[in-house]
């Protein structure tokens, strides 16, 4: 394990901080996992941003059959109050994906703090942070998350706050890590000599040597949050007003509409929070390959460090 | 020693860890949910009650301070409150565990097992098919949300085909009994739930193993195995196996956790009246104590697992009983 993390140490900063956005577009296009991830999320991102376009209707318009099968009218059927569901489908992207992404962002920059902070002091700070991660870690999530919820009023707003405080630790750990490599390299040494302050060392010093690493982090937490979000709204802990792929499975449950015949309400939206999960996952898949082609067999090495580290802490 | 001291003090903290953030959740959240929960609990002896109002934080006419110690100290002589219909919150737990006992127990030993020998046999011939197609294949469904591997597989085998039924535990009017018809309706039942979490969990280890396994393989003890002429499924299981096996004993109590989240959707989504079930209940019924005693059980399961596997770990590994 550790030479990993001196082959991690020594590629970060020569290759990851040149890295222009031509050349990581070139490697994502060259990549079957990355392009086919790259594909759907931005498929994705284009629903999200023009779903007028595409649904044929509005998403709550209770105007139609109730109940009606699958038919070139109603791609997916209407549920049982008499909506498209093929529109509720395409206007839920959008909220569907905020949230994945909002918190996934807050998630990454905590853990990043976290882990680095805890890192770079080490001592008894490395000890009390590492004591409150591997506690996090261990905590059972999902009932947690409900706990949690229970004690919120219902909405996107909660969900991210409760998502946000349960998702940070596994992250934080791997970029503790990270920082562990990069402690006493030179620059960190001249950084320390000039008198740099501890909050500039991590910010400008350390975090840009983990850029590779953080987009990897926030791609894991992507996956991870699509699933959680839509398992706390699928258990009626969402607003079920607002479009979510897991409101929408909510809704379906609670109208038992696999059993009434009405299979694509609950099969709709469950397919495509496992789509858009792969998506990340794909492109996540694909990061340490397009990062560092030239360190393959480390990379496998790498993989099962990160593994390990959510497996075994 | 100072492994098992090591692991026995992370136990004690995040044992104390889940009770105190127990204590403060319902202090620290906007809104008077407890109150508002408590108000409408009838029929509770005085005692209960008042046992409620300081873990709550509802009309505890003492210092917080005090009201945590006697809450911490109902906690250690398992006084975990009462339920909304005066039930203790443990009794209710305990006639539902065997339920999910049954399902998780025995789903996450298969997912192991699976997860394990599949990482076993793609990292001793690491490089070929096996190796190319296994594990990823294996991670890429446990990536699939457990919803909808449970949906999928209702519409086509409850729904479609009509071969398994829809969900429960076991037939409505059955009489429970050790009867071969009743056991066999019991795992009729089982079966669709406990696929989908064996479908979503097996991947959750396969990358653990196989990496802990080549790296186990290069050492030159397996070398060793290997000059003496042994039979490979020898020097694969008793040389390399056991040894790389050690790291995933933590691993899989770690995604017990994982694995208990999961069952509790698929519970719902099933209607089969474990733990998780229980705990959705609660949820609708917004039945406060209960919620937490699930979330305490839920913490303790994991812990005690993580720690059974850390003393595994330490008697089967001499290294972690010397450093």
């Amino acid at each position: 394990m550790a030479v990993t993390d001196i082959s991690l140490a020594e590629h970060a900063p020569d290759v990851e901080v040149t890295g222009a956005p031509a050349r990581f577009l070139r490697a994502v296009l060259g990549n079957k996992k990355a392009a086919a991830g790259a594909v759907i999320l931005l498929v994705m991102v284009f629903v999200a941003a023009f779903p007028g376009l595409i649904a044929p209707d509005s998403p709550h318009a209770t105007i139609y059959a109730q109940d009606a099968a699958p038919s070139s009218a109603h791609l997916l059927g209407t549920t049982q109050l008499g909506e498209d569901v093929f529109s509720q489908l395409i206007w839920s992207t959008r909220l569907t994906l905020l949230v994945t992404l909002v918190v996934s962002v807050i998630a990454t920059f905590i853990s990043m703090i976290v882990g680095v902070t805890a890192a770079y002091f080490g001592g008894i700070t490395d000890r009390t942070l590492t004591v409150i991660i591997d506690v996090f870690l261990i905590l059972p999530v999902l009932p947690l998350l409900i706990l949690l919820a229970a004690y919120l009023p219902p909405g996107v707003t909660s969900l991210s706050i409760v998502l946000i405080i349960t998702s940070w630790a596994f992250q934080a750990r791997q970029l503790r890590s990270q920082g562990l490599s990069v402690r006493n390299r030179d620059f960190l040494v001249a950084a320390r000599a000039r008198g740099e302050r501890g909050i500039y060392i991590i910010l400008v010093e350390i975090v840009p040597t983990m850029s590779s690493l953080l987009a990897a982090s926030f791609l894991a937490l992507c996956v991870y949050i699509v699933g959680f979000a839509a398992a706390l709204q699928f258990l009626g802990l969402g607003n079920s007003g607002q479009l979510m792929w897991g409101t929408m499975l909510y809704n379906a449950q609670q109208a038992a509409a696999l059993e009434a015949g009405n299979a694509w309400w609950a099969l709709g939206p469950g397919a495509a929070v496992a789509l858009l999960g792969a998506g990340f996952a794909l492109l996540n898949y694909a990061f340490d390959e397009i990062g560092n082609p030239a360190l393959r067999p480390v990379r496998k090495r790498r993989r099962s460090r990160r593994r390990r580290g959510r497996a075994a802490a | 020693m100072r492994y098992l001291t090591r692991r026995i003090g992370l136990f004690l903290v995040t044992l104390w860890a889940a009770l105190t953030v127990n204590f403060i959740i319902p202090r620290v959240m906007p809104g008077n949910e407890a109150q508002a929960v408590l108000g409408t609990f009838r029929n509770i002896n005085p005692a209960a009650l008042h046992a409620l109002q300081i873990q709550f934080g509802v009309n505890a006419h003492q210092s917080v301070l005090s009201s945590y110690f006697e809450y911490l100290g109902n906690c250690l002589t398992g006084q975990f409150g009462v339920t909304a219909q005066g039930v203790p919150v443990m009794s209710e737990i305990g006639s539902k565990l065997p339920w999910t006992l049954g399902l998780v127990g025995v789903t996450t030993v298969i997912a192991f097992l699976i997860g394990t020998l599949a990482g076993v046999a793609s990292a001793w011939y690491r490089g070929g098919r096996l190796d190319a197609i296994l594990p990823p294949a294996l991670f890429i469904v446990s990536t699939i949300p457990v919803f909808f591997v449970g949906l999928l597989l209702i519409y086509v085998f409850a729904v479609k085909l009509n071969w398994l039924p829809l969900g429960g535990n076991y037939s409505v009017g059955a009489t429970p009994s050790f009867s071969a018809s009743f056991i066999w309706d019991v795992l009729k039942h089982a079966l669709l739930p406990a696929l989908s979490l064996v479908i979503v969990t097996s991947g959750l280890w396969v990358y653990s193993m196989r990496n802990n396994m080549i790296t186990t393989i290069a050492e030159d003890y397996v070398k060793t195995g290997r000059a003496k002429g042994l039979p490979t499924r020898r020097v694969m299981f008793g040389y390399a196996g056991r040894n790389a096996i050690l790291p995933n004993l933590t691993g899989f109590a770690m995604q017990l956790g994982y694995v208990l989240g999961g069952a509790i959707v698929i519970e719902y989504l099933f209607s089969y009246p474990g733990l998780g079930y229980l705990f959705y209940t609660a949820t609708t019924d917004h039945d406060l104590p209960l919620m937490q005693g699930l979330f305490l059980f839920y913490t303790l399961a994991v812990l005690v697992c993580v720690l059974i596997a850390d003393l595994l770990t330490a008697v089967l590994d001499p290294r972690t009983r010397e450093a």
